[in-house]
C-alpha cells in the first residue's frame, strides 16, 4: 500500500518521457505507446483510488525531500484518482476510435507529433488532478493550453488555424486572469501550497483583513478557469474549435481538457479557499446565473446549426453550463451533481464526436445535415452509438446524464432561493435538447435503407467499433448502477481538500 | 484611500498595465497587437510579483561576509516565479507568432476580422463546389 503513494509522480514522469519518446519514433509506434500509457495510467489511478478508499482520508506526498512549506507536494484522496482514471480511460477510447481520422487528416511526417501533444495533455490532466501546489497547477494549465492548440492546428486547413488562434486568445485571457489571481493570493497568504494557503485564508477571512484582495483573487481565479473551460459568454471559440479539428481532437478537447480545468477549479475552491469562504463570497451566484444562460444559449445555438460537429460543439457549451449551475447551487449536493455531470459528459461527448465522424464518412465527407439523411443505415454501429449518446445528452433514464440532471434537480430542491429557476431551466433545456437531438437522430434514419448510397471508400472499422461499444457500455453501466458512483463522489467530496 | 494607493503604487501600475494588455488582447483586431497585448499582460504580472518580492534595504539571499540572519535577505521565491512566468510567456508568444505566420501566408492580412471574412468565403466556395 505504501508504495502506491509514489504512483502519481511516476504517472507524471511516464507521460513526460512518453511525449519525448513519441517525437522520435514512427507514428504507429507513437499511437500504440500513447494508448498503452493511457491504460497504464488508468490502472495506476485505480490502485491509488483503492488506497484512497481504504484510507478514507486525503494523503499528501512530499516530492524531493523538501518539507512543507518549501517543497512541492502531491495530494491524493478519492476524487483525484477517480477523475484521473476516468480521463485516461476516455483518452484511450478516443485515441482508438479516432485513429482513422488521425491518419487521414494529418500529414505523415507530423503524425507522431500529434502524440507528443496528446501525452503532454495526459501529463497535464494528471497534474491538474493531483497537484497540491497552485503554481505547478498554473504551469501545467499553460502546458495543456499549448498542447491543445497543437492538436488543433496540426490539421493544416485555414479554418483550423483560425480556430486555433481564437482558442489561444481566449485561453490566454483565462490563464492571465488565473495567474493574476494566484499572485494576489500569494501576496496576502505568502504560500503556494494549497493546505498552507487554506489555513492562511481561513485566518484572513475570520479577521476581515485583506478582504478586497481576497475577493478579487477569488473572482479572478474563478473567471479565469471558467473562460478556459468555455463558460457562457466566453464560449464563442467552441463551435469553430470543435467543428474543424480532427474528431479525435474535438473529443479530447471537449471531453477531457475543459473538464480538467473545471476539476482544477473545484480543487482550488475546496483546497485553497475552502468551501465556506468561497460560498460566502457570492462568486457562486455568477456561476449560477451564467451557467443557466449557457444552458439555454448553447441549446438555442445547437438548434440553429446545420452542421453536425458544430451542433455537438454548441451542445458542449450547454453541458458546461450544467456543471457550473451545479457548482453555483450548493457546495454539497450541487457540486456532487456537477462532478457526476463532468464524468457523464466526458464519457458521452467523445463518443458522439467519433460516431458523428463515422456518419460523415458514410455520407462522403459532408458535415451538413441534409447530406446525412439515412447515413445511419450505412454506418450502423455509429448510428446506434450516436442515438444512445443523444439519448444520454437529452437525459433519458438509464443513461448517465439522466442521473446528473436528476441530482441537479434534487440539489436545487434543497436550497431556499435557488429552487425554481434551475428546475425551469432544466425542463426547458431538456425540451430544447430533445428537439435538436431527436431531429438529428430522425434525419439519420429517415431515408429508406435502399435509397442511401454510402460513399464508395466507406469501410467497416474495427477500431471504432471497440471504442464505441466500450463507451456505450460505460455510459449505460454508470447510468444504471449510478448509486455506488454517487456514494463514492460524496465520500470523496467530504475529504476533498481536507488533509489529515 | 489615496495613501493606500500611494503605498501600493507599483501594484496599481501593474494592475493598470494588466488591464491595458488584457483589453488589447481581447479587443484589438490586429494579430500582432494582440500578441503585444499578451506580452504586456504577462509583464504586468511579472512586475506585480517582483514588486511584492522585494523589500527595501535587503539584498538577494547570497551569503557574503558571513551574514546568515534571514532578516537581511529577501525571499527568492517570487523571483523564481517570475522566471517561470517569463518562460511560459515566451513559449506562448512563440506559438502565437507561428499561428500568425501561418494565417498571414494563407490570407495575406493580419486583421482578424478580415481573416474571418475570408475564411467564411472559403467555406462558401467549398459549399458551392459540393452543390455542383
Amino acid at each position: 500500500m505504501s508504495f502506491f503513494v509514489n504512483l502519481p509522480l511516476f504517472m507524471i514522469v511516464a507521460c513526460l518521457i512518453c511525449s519525448v519518446a513519441c517525437s522520435v519514433v514512427k507514428s504507429r509506434v507513437a499511437h500504440h505507446l500513447s494508448m498503452t500509457l493511457a491504460w497504464l495510467l488508468a490502472a495506476a489511478n485505480i490502485c491509488v483510488l483503492v488506497m484512497g478508499i481504504q484510507n478514507g482520508k486525503t494523503v499528501t506526498y512530499m516530492m524531493g525531500h523538501f518539507p512543507r512549506p518549501w517543497g512541492n507536494e502531491i495530494q491524493m484522496g478519492i476524487l483525484e484518482p477517480l477523475f484521473s482514471a476516468a480521463f485516461s480511460v476516455i483518452m484511450c477510447l478516443t485515441l482508438i476510435g479516432g485513429r482513422k481520422h488521425i491518419i487521414e487528416d494529418i500529414e505523415k511526417d507530423k503524425r507522431n507529433l500529434y502524440f507528443v501533444m496528446v501525452n503532454l495533455i495526459q501529463a497535464a490532466l494528471v497534474v491538474l488532478c493531483y497537484s497540491n501546489d497552485i503554481f505547478t497547477g498554473y504551469v501545467f494549465i499553460e502546458i495543456c493550453t499549448l498542447a491543445s492548440c497543437g492538436i488543433l492546428m496540426i490539421r493544416n486547413v485555414g479554418r483550423t488555424t483560425l480556430a486555433a488562434i481564437r482558442y489561444m486568445i481566449f485561453s490566454l485571457i483565462g490563464s492571465g486572469l488565473f495567474l493574476l489571481g494566484v499572485v494576489f493570493l500569494y501576496n496576502i497568504t505568502g504560500h503556494l501550497l494549497m493546505p498552507d494557503m487554506k489555513s492562511a485564508i481561513a485566518v484572513l477571512a475570520e479577521s476581515g483583513e485583506y478582504r478586497v484582495p481576497l475577493s478579487t483573487s477569488i473572482c479572478l481565479i474563478t473567471v479565469g478557469l471558467a473562460i478556459k473551460s468555455g463558460m457562457f459568454p466566453f464560449h464563442y471559440w467552441m463551435p469553430d474549435t470543435y467543428g474543424y479539428a480532427t474528431p479525435c481532437s474535438s473529443g479530447i478537447l471537449s471531453g477531457l481538457v475543459s473538464k480538467g480545468y473545471i476539476f482544477f477549479l473545484l480543487k482550488v475552491i475546496f483546497s485553497v479557499f475552502g468551501a465556506e469562504v468561497f460560498y460566502a463570497s457570492g462568486v457562486q451566484n455568477v456561476l449560477y446565473v451564467f451557467g443557466m444562460c449557457g444552458i439555454i444559449m448553447g441549446s438555442i445555438g445547437a438548434i440553429r446549426e446545420n452542421d453536425i460537429y458544430r451542433m455537438l460543439a454548441h451542445s458542449s457549451s450547454a453541458q458546461i453550463g450544467y456543471i457550473y449551475l451545479g457548482i453555483g447551487i450548493s457546495p454539497a449536493m450541487g457540486v456532487t451533481a456537477a462532478l457526476f455531470h463532468i464524468l457523464a459528459h466526458a464519457v458521452t461527448k467523445p463518443a458522439l464526436f467519433l460516431s458523428a465522424s463515422r456518419l460523415v464518412d458514410a455520407a462522403g465527407g459532408s458535415k451538413r445535415f441534409r447530406d446525412l439523411h439515412g447515413a445511419a443505415h450505412a454506418a450502423k454501429l455509429a448510428g446506434v452509438t450516436f442515438t444512445i449518446g443523444a439519448f444520454s445528452m437529452i437525459g433519458i433514464p438509464l443513461t448517465m446524464v439522466f442521473m446528473s440532471k436528476y441530482m441537479l434537480a434534487l440539489a436545487a430542491l434543497e436550497t431556499q432561493h435557488k429552487m425554481v429557476l434551475p428546475l425551469i431551466v432544466l425542463a426547458l433545456s431538456t425540451l430544447l435538447n430533445t428537439f435538436y437531438f431527436a431531429r438529428t437522430v430522425i434525419r439519420l434514419y429517415n431515408v429508406p435503407k435502399k435509397e442511401f448510397l454510402p460513399a464508395p471508400e466507406f469501410r467497416d472499422q474495427s477500431s471504432f467499433a471497440v471504442s464505441a461499444v466500450a463507451s456505450v457500455v460505460l455510459n449505460l453501466t454508470a447510468g444504471i448502477f449510478a448509486s455506488p458512483l454517487i456514494g463514492l463522489l460524496e465520500r470523496g467530496l467530504e475529504i476533498f481538500g481536507k488533509v489529515g | 484611500m489615496l495613501e493606500t494607493l500611494w503605498s501600493n503604487r507599483i501594484q496599481c501600475v501593474a494592475v493598470v498595465l494588466f488591464a491595458v494588455g488584457f483589453s488589447t488582447l481581447l479587443l484589438h483586431r490586429n494579430l500582432f497587437k494582440k500578441i503585444i497585448g499578451l506580452n504586456i499582460m504577462d509583464t504586468a504580472t511579472c512586475l506585480m510579483l517582483t514588486s511584492i518580492g522585494f523589500i527595501n534595504g535587503r539584498t538577494a539571499p547570497i551569503i557574503v561576509d558571513g551574514v546568515t540572519e534571514a532578516g537581511n535577505y529577501v525571499n527568492p521565491l517570487p523571483a523564481g516565479l517570475v522566471l517561470t512566468g517569463i518562460v511560459v510567456s515566451v513559449s506562448v508568444t512563440a506559438v502565437m507568432l507561428a499561428l500568425t505566420v501561418r494565417l498571414y501566408a494563407r490570407y495575406h492580412t493580419l486583421d482578424l476580422d478580415e481573416i474571418y471574412m475570408k475564411a467564411k468565403l472559403d467555406r462558401d466556395d467549398a459549399k458551392k463546389e459540393a452543390e455542383e
